[in-house]
């Protein structure tokens, strides 16, 4: 039987649209301090579902500006909970598909191991010279860390010896340097297989705060794209729950 | 190496009058290699084509070589002795530098570009005013250096080299960057400098007229090395010059205004051993005049010849023959009565009439160039 | 006007700032550009290429690097401590070194280009005349190098004001102490409050035009040297 040019077309066409259907690629956009968990995260998904995850990371802020500005980014996994509810009503998100994906947790480390006692007592004998924070104006961690202050009573005692972070990265790094002797980081970044990974820490407990959401959205980009509803699903999943619990968040 | 910052030192000896250098310097492509005896009193020219090294010497002698390694010693003041680690820098040696653009301040007037130097070197035996009228930049003194034209901004690099009361003054062709209007203008003011100074001066030029009319001794410079050296007069007469200073051969003659003639214009000049009729000079008479005559404008003839348009024949006794600057060409040194001359003829003259050391001939001067 | 207090005081200190790095950096940038203008030492490129590293390198990569070297536990902040000034980090002091460091090359390649155009005949002049070398120094190159000496003031005071991510990373944004303009102003467009930022940002580019217009309107004028 000749082969003809129209039937080749077809059988071609016809391979081209059930392979994109086994393996979509899905475009997501990560807040920058959550880098580490979701490649963990996207390669399980990536091996269950045959799908292929294009992570790309940078500040909340920034990413939000470029969703605005047409990047071509089909999932949003925020470091907070404001700027997917923003995207949503601004149209550009999924309506409904908003959801908590962790829980931010606040700890008060030091890099000396002894210094903070598990109670934070630390923080009322005032013995040190540098608490740093994250920027409270435009970090949730900075301004968790200042309802902690507020609600242990320690803003005004404190204040002079604050030095702000401009974000919970350098907020950590002046710790990690030594130059601050204390800081409110996130537990994410001292938190390695289920516990502190150096130094000393108070993991402050969630009623001295408000909660620090991290929610995901699916965008508007990816509403028909399988492979991006697919990651949104196995996020809520208990595979992807295990490695965001051992990376420090709650859920 | 020589130790960073010595003191003129005066030598233990009796100071010997004059400037004794020795020293050489090596860049790639060039060294320097010299032995300079010169007179304490006076101008000498170092004569030399670009690249000779004229320049490089001049700089070795003012320490702004600091790679140069010899002895240099000026009247009695020891500046450079590699050997015993003693070199005076530029600054503590009492010179004066007079450099091819005048690279006078450019942020400071004239005035103060004049006192820069007197200030530093202390009170000395000319005022300020004095030397600035010698040159005659009197008036320029409250201008910015920009305002000058060449030939004022090089006499002003002149008076402010002498007003720090140099012991030795530097001159690196300070005409050269001028066109020949211009050195006409300083050419009289460096004449009158040359007799009112009691200092040495050492002089850089490339220009034969430059050095006959200001010299009293010359340095001849080859390829960084002395070809030779000595008074004005013997040295530019020599046979043995080497072949680049042979197009420039002739003899300096010193003489002195003996008479005037005024029906025909001339004025008769008498030096040691004979004299010649130029075209009337204003000068007076007793008045010294130098004058040069090119070897090429001298030709020799066996007996005096009568009917000849030239004016000038002299007679003269035969030293030596010599090569010109090309095969067609020797160069004859002729004595007249104590003064040198050279004449350039063809070697077919030459052997055709048996010119040989101690013949006696006439010289026919066909013109001589006055100076100043 | 709507200028408060904490701009006010933001204001004020990086005026303080900006002054003294200029200060600092031409005393510190003049025997530098010198030694760079007149060398002629193999160790010229070297020494240049790491005073010009700031103009490549992103401001926090150096401010996190002057974290660490002036952190506790780093060579310079031990050598601060055992001096009994404990560590730089979150002091004024510890922004103007940064700012120092950052704003180098501002101050010292005008200056070098400066000396370079000099060159060395007015200064063998000098010599001539009986001028020693700090004399030569002092009473030729210094005046000769005088556009270059405005130049690197301008250039070293505008960009001291400018800079902040050496600021942000050193200072730990503390009002009064070392909170200056550029990071007064950072934080609320970072809180994308771009209306709180107005007033000052556009009192900055307004100032930095005026710097930079002085400047090249003042090198247009300069006269030739002759």
């Amino acid at each position: 039987m000749k082969p003809s040019p129209s039937r080749l077309l077809a059988t071609l066409g016809a391979s081209l649209l059930a392979c994109a259907a086994h393996a979509a690629e899905v475009q997501v956009a990560v807040a920058a301090n959550f880098t580490a968990p979701i490649k963990e995260i996207a390669a399980g998904f990536e091996k269950d579902s045959g799908h292929k995850v294009v992570a790309a990371f940078g500040p909340t802020g920034g990413l939000y500006t470029q969703v605005k500005n047409g990047a071509p980014f089909e999932v949003f996994l925020a470091a907070d909970d404001t700027t997917p509810a923003r995207l949503e009503s601004e149209g550009e998100a999924v309506a409904g598909s908003r959801f908590t994906y962790a829980i931010g947790k606040l700890v008060l480390w030091s890099a000396t191991a002894g210094r903070v006692d598990d109670k934070g007592e630390v923080l009322k004998r005032n013995a040190f010279r540098h608490l740093s924070i994250g920027n409270p104006k435009t970090t949730p961690y900075g301004l968790a860390a200042t309802q902690v202050l507020d609600r242990l009573g320690l803003a005004d005692a404190v204040k002079p010896k604050l030095v702000e972070g401009t974000n919970i990265t350098q907020a950590y790094q002046f710790v990690a340097s030594g130059n601050a002797e204390l800081g409110f980081v996130a537990l994410s970044q001292v938190y390695r297989d289920g516990r502190i990974s150096g130094g000393s820490a108070w993991i402050v407990p969630a009623g001295l705060y408000e909660p620090i959401r991290q929610d995901a959205v699916l965008l508007a980009r990816g509403k028909g794209n399988p492979a991006a509803v697919a990651l949104v699903e196995y996020l809520k999943g208990p595979k992807a729950a295990a490695v965001i619990k051992a990376y420090g968040y709650g859920l | 190496m020589p130790s960073r910052d010595s003191r003129p030192v005066q030598s233990a000896s009796a100071a010997p009058a004059g400037i004794r250098a020795r020293f050489g310097v090596g860049y790639p492509g060039f060294a320097l290699d010299v032995d300079l005896q010169l007179p304490a009193r006076g101008v000498t020219a170092l004569l030399g084509h670009s690249g000779s090294g004229k320049t490089t010497c001049l700089r070795c002698i003012a320490g702004l070589e600091r790679s140069a390694q010899g002895r240099i010693e000026v009247n009695g003041e020891l500046w450079q002795d590699s050997a015993a680690g003693v070199f005076v820098p530029t600054h503590k040696r009492a010179l004066g530098y007079v450099f091819q653009e005048a690279s006078l301040f450019p942020h400071l007037s004239v005035r103060r570009n004049l006192e820069y130097g007197m200030r530093r070197a202390g009170a000395g035996r000319v005022s300020l005013t004095q030397a600035a009228d010698l040159l005659g930049i009197g008036h320029l003194l409250e201008r910015m250096p920009d305002k000058l034209s060449g030939g004022e901004r090089q006499r002003v690099g002149v008076v402010r080299a002498l007003l720090t009361s140099p012991r030795l003054l530097l001159m690196d062709e300070p005409l050269a960057a001028l066109d020949l209007r211009l050195k006409q203008e300083i050419l009289p003011y460096l004449e009158r400098l040359h007799d009112e100074l009691d200092i040495p001066v050492i002089y850089v030029s490339h220009s034969p007229e430059e050095v006959a009319r200001l010299a009293d001794h010359v340095v001849l410079l080859d390829q960084g090395t002395v070809a030779a050296q000595g008074p004005l007069a013997d040295t530019l007469a020599r046979l043995d010059l080497p072949a680049v200073f042979s197009d420039d051969a002739g003899a300096v003659v010193e003489s002195v205004v003996a008479a005037h003639d005024e029906r025909y214009h001339l004025t008769r000049l008498d030096f040691t051993g004979g004299s010649v009729l130029v075209a009337r000079r204003p000068e007076p008479i007793g008045h010294r005049l130098r004058f040069r005559v090119n070897a090429r404008d001298v030709s020799l003839a066996t007996e005096r010849l009568e009917g000849s348009t030239i004016l000038n024949l002299l007679p003269v006794t035969v030293i030596g023959v010599g090569a010109a600057d090309t095969p067609a060409h020797v160069l004859v040194r002729v004595d007249m009565q104590g003064t040198p001359l050279l004449a350039r003829i063809t070697r077919r003259s030459c052997e055709q009439l048996g010119i040989a050391a101690g013949r006696p001939m006439w010289a026919q001067i066909k013109s001589v160039a006055l100076l100043g | 006007m709507s200028l408060s207090a904490t701009d006010l005081s933001a204001i004020w200190l990086t005026l303080q700032l900006a002054s003294l790095t200029t200060v600092l950096l031409l005393l510190i940038g003049t025997p530098v550009a010198w030694w760079l203008a007149r060398t002629r030492s193999r160790m010229k490129g070297l020494i240049g290429a790491v005073v010009a590293l700031p103009l490549v390198l992103p401001p926090t990569v150096i401010g996190f690097y002057l974290l660490v070297t002036m952190g506790p536990h780093g060579p310079v902040g031990q050598l601060t401590m055992a001096m009994g000034l404990g560590t730089l980090p979150f002091t004024f002091a510890g922004l103007v070194v940064g700012s120092v460091i950052y704003s180098l090359p501002f101050v010292v390649q005008p200056l070098q280009n400066a000396f370079e155009a000099i060159g060395d005949r007015p200064l063998e002049v000098a010599a001539t005349l009986r001028a020693g070398p700090w004399d030569r120094f002092f009473t030729v190159a210094l005046p000769l190098a005088r556009p270059g000496f405005v130049t690197a003031s301008i250039l070293g005071f505008a960009h001291t004001v400018g800079e902040f991510g050496v600021v942000l990373m050193l200072g730990g944004n503390i009002p009064g102490r070392t909170r200056t303009v550029s990071v007064q102003i950072f934080d609320p467009v970072e809180a994308m409050e771009y209306a709180e930022a107005h007033w000052l940002a556009g009192g900055m580019l307004l100032f930095s035009f005026v710097v930079l217009l002085a400047l090249y309107s003042s090198r247009r004028m300069r006269p030739g040297l002759g």
